[in-house]
């Protein structure tokens, strides 16, 4: 599996994500800066991580949006190539109009960072297959802003066709629903508030979010 | 020209900040405060001559996320 990370000035999760994806894949990620107008070829993944792009200027995720690489990866998602959001990078993903809904200021105005229980409710997707629908996973969350919100048709429309990826066990930020990650109509980009570049290996204290990362490389294959 | 863009959230749409401030205020000892939203305000300098129209694109591009937020334009030209 071939995978890039972007850089935006102001992520900090990327060297994180990056080594998640190298000791679940074996080859390590391209590291792709945000002024890049174009990405490496043939990629498998393009992985957003966490942060605090732009310094979250306007709004969170806003000017990552519109940066020159964001338009790449949207060509990219457009392809059908795998799309993936944590945290800040879902934030990006949903200002980047990839995902529906937006990602709000947390019901309880505080940050939250603490281990939390997600329910995998999809385990049909690239990014759940190694998951059992239903489960229940612990992953930690670090954010301010993952109050996720869409209107009722929107949540309607993401419950029906099974874009709800994963669901807060428990109340976390006031999201609608419980939501913590969703994907798009096509299944190819998925956008989540949890960390789960953050629980791969046991000295994290788990490893439930590395099974996220062995699906993809399992539906994707290893590099050809 | 100056454009003033007041962008707000949307009705509705919960507001955390607005809640915090109104239990900051009702703490302060202020009585009948009934509710408080928070919204941004964002000035534009702007060349002479530019279209309301234009400033729009702004606010549905980037000044805004009309997901959630509403925008009201005050002081462009409106397009002629």
């Amino acid at each position: 599996m071939r995978s890039a990370v972007i850089v935006f000035p102001g992520s900090n999760c990327d060297r994180d994500l990056a080594e998640a994806l190298r000791l679940v894949t074996g080859a390590r990620p391209a590291t792709v800066w945000h002024r890049e107008s174009a990405l490496p070829d043939r990629l498998d993944l393009v992985a957003i991580p966490g942060g605090f792009s732009y310094g979250d200027y306007l709004r969170s995720g806003a000017m990552a949006a519109q940066s020159p690489v964001m338009r790449a990866v949207a060509e990219a998602a457009e392809r059908g190539i795998m799309v993936l959001g944590i945290c800040n990078g879902f934030q990006v993903l949903t200002e980047a109009r990839l995902l529906p809904g937006a990602l709000m200021r947390n019901a309880g105005i505080r940050f939250v960072c603490r281990d939390v229980a997600l329910k995998v409710e999809n385990s049909q997707s690239a990014f759940t297959a190694r998951y059992d629908a239903g489960e229940e996973i612990i992953v930690p969350v670090a954010h301010h802003d993952g109050n996720y919100q869409a209107d009722e048709a929107t949540l309607d429309r993401l419950e029906g066709e099974g874009r709800v990826a994963f669901r807060y066990a428990g109340e976390v930020n006031g999201s609608a629903r419980n939501i913590a990650g969703i994907l798009n109509e096509a299944g190819n980009v998925l956008g989540m508030m949890p960390h789960p570049e953050r629980m791969v290996e046991p000295a994290h204290g788990g490893t439930d979010g590395r099974r996220l990362f062995e699906g993809l490389l399992e539906t994707v294959g290893p590099p050809a | 020209m100056k454009v003033r863009v007041h962008v707000t959230l949307k009705n509705g749409v919960l507001d955390p900040q607005g809640k915090a401030i109104h239990h900051a205020l009702e703490g302060l000892g202020f009585a009948g405060v009934n509710d408080v939203r928070a919204g941004k305000l964002i000035e534009l300098d702007l060349a002479d001559g530019t279209k309301e129209a234009e400033v729009e694109e702004m606010c549905r591009k980037l000044l805004a996320n009309t997901v959630i937020e509403n925008y009201r334009i005050e002081g462009a030209e409106s397009a002629a």
